[in-house]
């Protein structure tokens, strides 16, 4: 008997939605594998992890408020990615966001006016597309990979939110912390209830994950910058012209994270400091795979992963364990569930030894 | 003169872990495959390296471990893109985040305490000379080791038939395979390699260029490195010069904050992420130049049929 890997006729439908699961399983017993050779005993702390966080109300409103954030800008990435264009500096998008909203918040002549919030959000949705409108342009006019570009412009976006926190916007009154003064409060959202800090932004993101489903599932265009990542010549030849994907892609991804950044100043944080994303960025990114690239998907990838954010920090708190379990966390997830999506298109069969010759190569 | 040889030595400096990370690449690439992890990488070999030294291991020993992890976290990348047909843009993005992640986990308790950095070679006579033994002879073993590993690939790839083979297989893999090379087992060589080089470059950050950790030390270095293979249009010596471009990048930035230049601070720190940006352009756009050297299979996986 030996082992064979030959390629299913189809692809199959179960793995598709088996493999996010199998590689959540994967994940989990790495974790509590991990976690043993900590000294930590693995049941109570994957408990601690993964259960204690949803456990109470205020859980609940941090779960919330951190899934936000990844499945709107997840959403905005998987636009992108469906046509092969790789947005991977949303992290920047994010901060340009965050920085014009706050511009906008901060300035504005007149800080009661009830028209504060919608103008942050626009400058926040321009910011965050004029962005990623760079690699856009780069990519479609000068032929410039998208990747490097977008990631380039990240930290040149972190650099300059920390110029201006450490000096043209720093607060006076700040005790010379590098960080903006408070936003006024016709320039945040509102919370829910005041003891908790889930707010109304949450209906941007819903909003969005309705817009990424009617576009990318329903729409003509969507249709077609899907068939552009998937056969490019095909594509082509329907007329349809790389560059379109290009732009609509990183704008699209843009527009997502900035409005995230938005969202984010006037939500939780309230002003700018030189660490506003916990990276949510390129936790996003991970999110739209997860998601496969598809709106309900997405939802259920960002809820997963802002679990991970929010466990990572719980066992932080209560177990002294080192918050960069959440980022690897983050990562094997991913690994696992790229590894598991091969059995979507090939399957594992034991045969008996094959008489003839030809086997070998294609026999693990 | 001082300030010559100072940002001299300090370009060769600066460039020398974009070379070892670079030059990996650039074989990994010239076998047709994309591994964009360089950054995790590269921060699970300056871990590795930076905790070798602290536990007390002799400095050769920690450098090869720093190598070592490096070449773990690509054998990561390797089962998914060559043995799982990932696509590899997710694969090499996915070891970028997890080497992040593992990197700050190993290196949680190392506080910010320097150790003892690699030491420069003292070379009898040379070494002494006026100008010319601090410009040339003083350097730590790496920065000769980089300068010899630029020289062995271009032979390897340019002047020996393994060499050929890897970039046929680059070219052609349905070709290579029905030759009857083993395209799989060469490309996870190359891979390997190129994690051994990454781990090599973040080693040399941890332990020779900066030698203290901080999270993400890295910085951008391993896409600035991805950059640089476009730049160089897969030619190691385009390789060599870009690395030494961008060397020279990072210490006039530093010099001109020493210098007190009436400029943020953060508009030079920029200025390498910048250039780099620019740098794709100017070359970019020239597609033909860019085609002469591509390897024309790059980042599409490969099977053998059967």
């Amino acid at each position: 008997m030996r082992i064979r890997i030959e390629q299913r006729p189809e692809p199959s439908a179960t793995m598709r939605i088996a493999a996010p699961v199998l590689a959540s399983v994967l994940t989990l017993i790495v974790g509590s594998v991990f976690f043993a050779s900590l000294g930590h005993d693995p049941l109570p702390t994957l408990y601690a992890f993964f259960i204690e966080p949803l456990s109470s109300m205020n859980g609940l409103s941090e779960w919330l408020l951190k899934a936000s954030p990844l499945i709107l800008i997840a959403c905005g990435l998987a636009i992108g990615f469906r046509a092969n264009v790789w947005n991977i500096g949303a992290e920047g998008q994010f901060t340009m966001g965050a920085i014009a909203a706050s511009g906008v918040g901060l300035f504005w002549p007149n800080p009661d006016s009830a028209l504060l919030l919608p103008l942050m959000f626009l400058a926040g949705m321009a910011a965050g597309m004029a962005w990623a409108a760079i690699p856009a342009f780069l990519r479609s006019r000068m032929n410039t990979n998208e990747i490097l570009v977008t990631l380039m412009m990240t930290y040149i976006a972190t650099l300059f939110l920390s110029y201006l926190v450490h000096g043209p916007w720093r607060d006076p009154a700040g005790f010379n912390y590098p960080q903006t003064a408070l936003l006024p409060a016709a320039a945040m959202f509102q919370s829910f209830d005041p003891a908790y800090r889930v707010n109304s932004s949450i209906f941007i993101t819903v909003v969005a994950v309705l817009l990424m489903w009617l576009f990318a599932d329903r729409s003509f265009l969507g249709y077609k910058m899907s068939v552009s990542g998937a056969a490019p010549l095909a594509a082509r030849y329907a007329g349809f012209r790389e560059s379109a994907a290009v732009w609509i892609g990183l704008l699209a991804g843009g527009a997502a994270a900035g409005i995230a950044g938005m969202a984010e100043a006037a939500g939780p944080l309230g002003q700018l400091s030189p660490q506003i994303s916990p990276g949510y960025g390129f936790a996003a990114i991970i999110v739209a795979f997860i998601g496969r690239l598809n709106a309900f998907g997405i939802v259920l990838g960002g809820l997963l992963m802002s679990l991970l954010f929010l466990g990572g920090e719980g066992v932080q708190m209560t177990l002294a364990l080192p918050s960069a379990l959440t980022r690897i966390f983050q990562g094997i997830l991913l690994l696992f569930l790229l590894a598991a999506d091969f059995f979507i298109f090939y399957r594992i069969r034991l045969v008996r030894p094959a008489p003839d010759a030809h086997a070998p190569e294609t026999a693990r | 003169m001082e300030l010559f040889i100072a940002i001299f030595t300090g370009t060769i400096i600066a460039a020398t872990p974009l070379i070892f990370a670079a030059l990996g690449e650039l074989v990994v690439e010239k076998s047709g495959v994309l591994n964009l992890g360089i950054e995790g990488m590269m921060l699970m070999g300056a871990a590795l390296a930076f905790w070798a030294v602290t536990a007390g291991y002799p400095m050769p020993v920690a450098i090869l471990a720093g190598a070592l992890a490096g070449a773990a976290a690509s054998l990561l990348f390797g089962v998914l893109a060559l043995t799982f047909l990932t696509n590899q843009y997710a694969a090499g993005l996915a070891l970028a985040i997890f080497g992040s992640g593992v990197s700050a986990f190993i290196g949680r308790g190392f506080g910010s305490d320097p150790i003892e950095a690699l030491h420069g070679v003292s070379m009898p006579i040379l070494s002494d000379l006026p100008v010319l033994g601090p410009l040339l002879f003083r350097f730590d073993p790496l920065v000769y080791l980089a300068l010899l590993m630029f020289v062995a690939i271009s032979w390897f790839l340019y002047r020996t038939k393994a060499g050929l083979i890897l970039r046929t297989i680059g070219e052609s893999p349905q070709t290579s395979h029905a030759i009857g090379y083993p395209v799989i087992r060469i490309r996870y060589m190359a891979v390997l390699f190129g994690g051994l080089m990454a781990g090599l470059a973040g080693a040399y950050l941890s332990v020779a260029y900066t030698p203290l950790w901080v999270e993400n030390m890295t910085a951008g270095k391993g896409w600035i490195a991805l950059a640089l293979v476009v730049f160089a249009t897969w030619r190691p010596l385009r390789v060599l010069l870009g690395a030494w471009l961008f060397g020279g990048m990072t210490i006039l930035q530093l010099q001109g904050q020493a210098l007190g230049l009436q400029v943020p601070s953060e508009l030079l720190s920029a200025l390498p992420y910048l250039a780099t940006i620019v740098v794709l352009v100017l070359i970019s756009r020239n597609r033909q130049i860019l085609a002469l050297h591509f390897p024309a299979s790059l980042a599409k996986p490969f099977r053998p049929a059967g």
